[in-house]
């Protein structure tokens, strides 16, 4: 028959209108809200998703897996004094394997001995050439820089961002990625665990 | 653990069958036969001809500055097995000429005018050697090592003013034309003419056809893209029709050519995994792969078990995703508009995720490593993985078929509407989809696994007809036969590492040349990359499938009518950025 | 629109008149439906243009901000979303698109490549940055940015024209030629701008200095 196709089709698209309203109707029944919920934006991102798929992005937002990257930034430790501990060594890693070749870092040397001072006097990333590949974070070795999941940040102005714009605290990271953040953090005891191990074997052995 | 196979292997003894004019290439860590100039066509011949070399897939020169220049030719067989590799050497003297093998293999056309275009080296015999890349009147030849942009900063990267006194500058700042431009001495804009297409309207001009009948008609020539709703990117096609038939076709390419290959020599080994993602960035997952076979193959480095599992799983994620696409494109270019399209992104959304969870981003997920990947998939992913696999995406495949395959319009749109046959599909170079639907069975997957692919269960997806329909219904098939890969890698990746490297940012490549290619969801993707020890390549070249299977349209499109063009067009399933790179 | 932000804080209107009438000027009224119907030119150049296409699928859904409607000509649109990334021959065709957009138009640069080069910004063939030739109006960092990034930024643009006003709009302004128009580049022995002919003619005049 001519048009059986068609019909098929058209029984294709009249299901998934059709599914919007008994999914809703079925949410509404378990008395669950579907949307502005976690839940309802989990299960609109999950195999079991039917009728309605939009996420309405701002009053709803998708939720971002802990390895989501958008642009990086580095980290700060709080200090109980109010200062801030810049993990950044200025070791220049970041700077080198950075593809785009976005990432500047000025290293200045201790006026007084002459010897590089490890905390980057400038730092700039130009984040309208950064091509958000994650290699500066990947191969930091004191997890000092890290990507970040902010994704709002259209502006009306081209980017580049120092030091100062860059800088966010060691609780935001945790915060964005906390496993991420649990594993680096066990590492880092383990260190300073086997450190003093060594030391105090050190100091034993000594006479 | 497997190894990976030698950088090229040869399978056939030419310098026997032309001993004086054929030599082993003997330089370490390069395979394959240096073929003099004068004696390049008749064994491209007998390459051919005698030994079954019937589909040459990649043509590229490589500039081994400061005395000679070098074209490479890989040739495969379509009934499978390892490629051939041959090479012509020429002095590094203006003109550089190589003779063409288009009379051969047609589809060398564009990759040859690629090669003049951005080496300098003139295929003698080629009947329309334009530049394509870059336009007519462009100064220099980029690719060559002698040439610099105005952007230029050192050869090879890191650039030694990031760190450790990278003040902050511009680059704009440092160059005289206060921007990425470099013109000769004495350039004076006011009195250039711009050459303009001239020479593209030329080229088409020897399509002349006479009106029959005694009426005569005027032959229209129209432009296509590089802004148009349904050129997929920004392609154009220049045309002249004799009514509605298409009587000569040109395509316009160049419009998102980003400097892959420049770019890429700058870079090391490492820093080219990112800006793989960028060359077809539907499926960022399968050029990742494609370049690090290449560089793989190069370090003579074993993969670890299960990243080579994962390798493949992310592959048919994004097969699948691609086809899914496709598919939701195809139907906006026969005029469709979005149902199709939305429900085909609902399911790639899914997919993405899965992405943007294992590798942290959506599209360009730049993914692996050498010698694995880079994170490992977690068991809540694989779970994710598996709910697609076993109870989203069959279903959603079917309703999709269910939806479209039989809907009258959309089969007398397509049915019967000649593509491409096996013969011509061959001799172009075509490759991926657009082959099989055309009846010969060819798939790198099979005919020359790479990975693990010898270790699934899988049928070449292959149709027929080769019209319009059957590539449509190819990928379909294609969707299918992925899922019973993915199946198969689900149940049986092992644990353990997921990189049989360390970590590291500086790779050691011995020198050497070596040629990855996969079988990506458009077609053969190769990546060549030849390596003289130091951390950046020396040659870094892509080998895209669209690129090469644009050479085939105006053979299929002459004689067609317009209407048809843009799914025509649709079917080869292009993609600008791997296109023009 | 609802009432809160269509009226005007400093008029009290009586309660029980509170959902009937609203006080408020014409350039609220006017941007409000500006706002709300920015029709976007149906234009992709690369990589972004895909997260432009997601974003416009069902589950970002653009069509909640009005912007659904993604137009084919230049003549019918308001916002020129370049996505992606600006190659040296493409300039010509995407400023010939812009010239023929009427006004009032506006340009949002998506992506890295668009705001200033991106990745690519050493390639001989890449213009750094559409700016150089467009004014434009909002950046969105990222690469891609991700759809959300995109609607972000959409947002932000409309936060910019709801400070236009009607008074200095200069699409209403008399005027004899076009104050907008960009002279459309040339492709010469590299990119030409006609409106630096001078500057590259002093430059190229003068030897290099190394």
């Amino acid at each position: 028959m001519y048009g059986k196709g068609i019909l098929k089709g058209l029984g294709v698209t009249w299901k998934r209108f059709w599914d919007t309203y008994t999914e809703d109707l079925a949410w509404l029944l378990r008395g669950r809200k579907r949307y502005y919920t976690e839940e309802g934006v989990r299960h609109r991102a999950s195999k079991d998703q039917k009728g309605i798929f939009t996420v309405q992005y701002p009053e709803e937002k998708l939720i971002l897996p802990e390895e989501a990257r958008y642009l990086p930034f580095l980290v700060y430790n709080d200090l109980p004094d109010g200062k801030r501990e810049i993990l950044c060594t200025s070791c220049g890693i970041c700077a080198k394997v950075c593809p785009p070749q976005c990432i500047w870092i000025v290293r200045s040397n201790d006026p007084q001995t002459g010897r590089p001072i490890p905390e980057p006097t400038e730092f700039y990333i130009d984040a309208d050439i950064c091509m958000n590949c994650g290699y500066c974070a990947e191969y930091c070795p004191f997890d000092a820089i890290k990507m970040d999941h902010d994704f709002e940040i259209a502006s009306y102005g081209r980017n580049v961002y120092n030091m100062e714009q860059l800088l966010k605290s060691s609780e935001y990271y945790k915060s964005i990625r906390p496993v991420n953040y649990a594993r680096e953090e066990a590492a880092r005891l383990a260190e300073a665990e086997a450190k003093k191990a060594k030391e105090a074997a050190k100091a034993a052995a000594a006479p | 653990m497997t190894t990976p196979a030698p950088a090229s292997t040869q399978t056939v003894d030419l310098t026997a069958r032309f001993p004086g004019v054929v030599q082993a290439d003997a330089r370490p860590g390069y395979a394959g036969f240096i073929v003099e100039k004068d004696a390049l066509i008749e064994v491209a011949a007998a390459i051919r001809d005698e030994f079954g070399y019937d589909l040459l897939t990649a043509v590229t020169g490589v500039d081994y500055a400061p005395d000679k220049m070098e074209v490479v030719y890989h040739a495969y067989r379509t009934s499978g097995g390892p490629g051939l590799v041959f090479k012509v050497q020429v002095p590094r003297v203006d003109p550089v000429e190589v003779p063409s093998l288009i009379h051969l293999w047609p589809g060398v056309d564009l990759q040859e005018r690629e090669a003049w275009d951005l080496l300098g080296i003139k295929f003698t015999g080629h009947p329309d050697l334009r530049r394509i890349l870059m336009w007519e009147g462009f100064e220099g030849h980029p690719l060559r090592k002698d040439w610099k942009e105005g952007f230029y900063e050192e050869d090879t990267k890191p650039f030694k003013s990031r760190w450790p006194h990278g003040q902050f500058y511009m680059a704009e700042d440092k160059n005289p034309f206060k921007d990425n431009l470099t013109f000769p001495q004495n350039f004076d804009p006011e009195k250039w003419i711009p050459e303009g297409d001239a020479l593209l309207y030329g080229a088409l001009a020897r399509y002349t056809v006479k009106s029959e009948g005694g009426i005569s008609t005027d032959r229209i020539v129209i432009n296509m893209g590089p802004h148009h709703p349904s050129t997929h990117g920004v392609f154009r096609a220049v045309m002249t029709l004799d009514g509605e038939t298409i009587v000569g076709l040109k395509p316009v390419l160049g419009y998102l050519h980003r400097n892959h290959d420049k770019i890429g020599e700058r870079n090391t080994y490492l820093q080219n995994m990112p800006y793989t993602d960028r060359l077809d960035y539907f499926n960022s997952m399968t050029n990742n792969f494609g370049y690090a076979l290449a560089v793989e193959k190069l370090m003579k480095i074993p993969v670890a078990e299960r990243a080579e599992y994962i390798r493949v799983i992310v592959s048919e994620l994004t097969r699948i995703q691609n086809h899914l696409i496709f598919i939701g494109t195809l139907l906006n270019d026969l005029g469709a508009m979005y149902t199709p399209s939305l429900y085909a992104f609902e399911e790639r959304e899914l997919i993405l995720d899965v992405f943007e969870a294992i590798s942290g981003a959506r599209m360009m997920c730049n993914y692996f490593r050498f010698g694995g990947v880079v994170r490992d998939i977690e068991e809540a992913e694989m779970q994710k993985i598996k709910d697609l696999v076993y109870e989203r995406i069959p279903p959603k495949t079917d309703e999709l078929d269910r939806m479209l395959t039989e809907n009258e319009v959309l089969v007398s749109r397509m049915k019967g509407i000649r593509m491409i046959n096996a013969e011509d599909a061959i001799a172009y170079s075509v490759t991926g989809p657009v082959l099989r639907a055309a009846g010969v069975p060819y798939d790198i997957r099979r005919a020359d696994p790479y990975g693990i692919y010898d270790r699934f269960d899988f049928d070449v997806a292959v149709r027929y007809n080769g019209d319009l329909m059957d590539n449509y219904l190819i990928r379909i098939d294609e969707i299918r036969q992925s899922l019973r890969i993915l199946d198969q890698a689900i149940k049986q990746i092992p644990q353990g590492p997921i990189n049989s490297q360390k970590p590291q940012y500086q790779v050691r490549v011995p020198a050497g040349e070596a040629y990855g290619r996969i079988e990506s969801p458009k077609g053969e993707l190769g990546f060549y990359v030849v390596s003289n020890g130091k951390p950046n390549p020396w040659r870094y070249h892509v080998r895209p499938a669209s690129y090469v299977n644009l050479t085939a349209l105006e053979k299929i499109t002459v004689g067609q009518k317009i209407a048809d063009f843009v799914v025509i067009l649709a079917m080869f399933d292009i993609v600008m950025g791997e296109c023009d790179r | 629109m609802d009432n809160e932000t269509l009226s005007l804080p400093e008029y009290d209107i009586p309660a029980d008149m509170q959902n009937l009438v609203a006080v408020t000027t014409l350039d609220r009224l006017y941007n409000w439906g500006r706002r709300s119907s920015v029709w976007p030119l149906m234009f992709g150049l690369a990589c972004c243009a895909i997260e432009m296409i997601a974003a416009q699928a069902a589950r970002y859904d653009l069509a909640r901000f009005g912007m659904e409607v993604m137009r084919p000509t230049p003549r019918q649109a308001d916002l020129l979303l370049v996505s992606g990334t600006v190659t040296k021959k493409m300039v010509p065709p995407i400023v010939r698109l812009y010239n023929q957009m009427p006004e009032p138009k506006y340009v949002v640069a998506m992506g890295a490549c668009a705001s200033g080069g991106g990745p690519f910004k050493e390639g001989y063939n890449v213009v750094a940055g559409i700016d150089k030739f467009l004014p434009v109006d909002v950046y969105v960092p990222g690469c891609p940015p991700t759809p959300q990034a995109l609607i972000a930024g959409l947002i932000k643009l409309q936060e910019k024209i709801d400070k236009q006003t009607l008074k200095d709009a200069s699409w209403y302004k008399r005027k004899t030629k076009d104050p907008n128009y960009v002279p459309i580049p040339i492709l010469g022995p590299d990119l030409i701008d006609p409106r630096r002919n001078a500057e590259i003619k002093h430059a190229a005049a003068t030897p290099e200095e190394n």
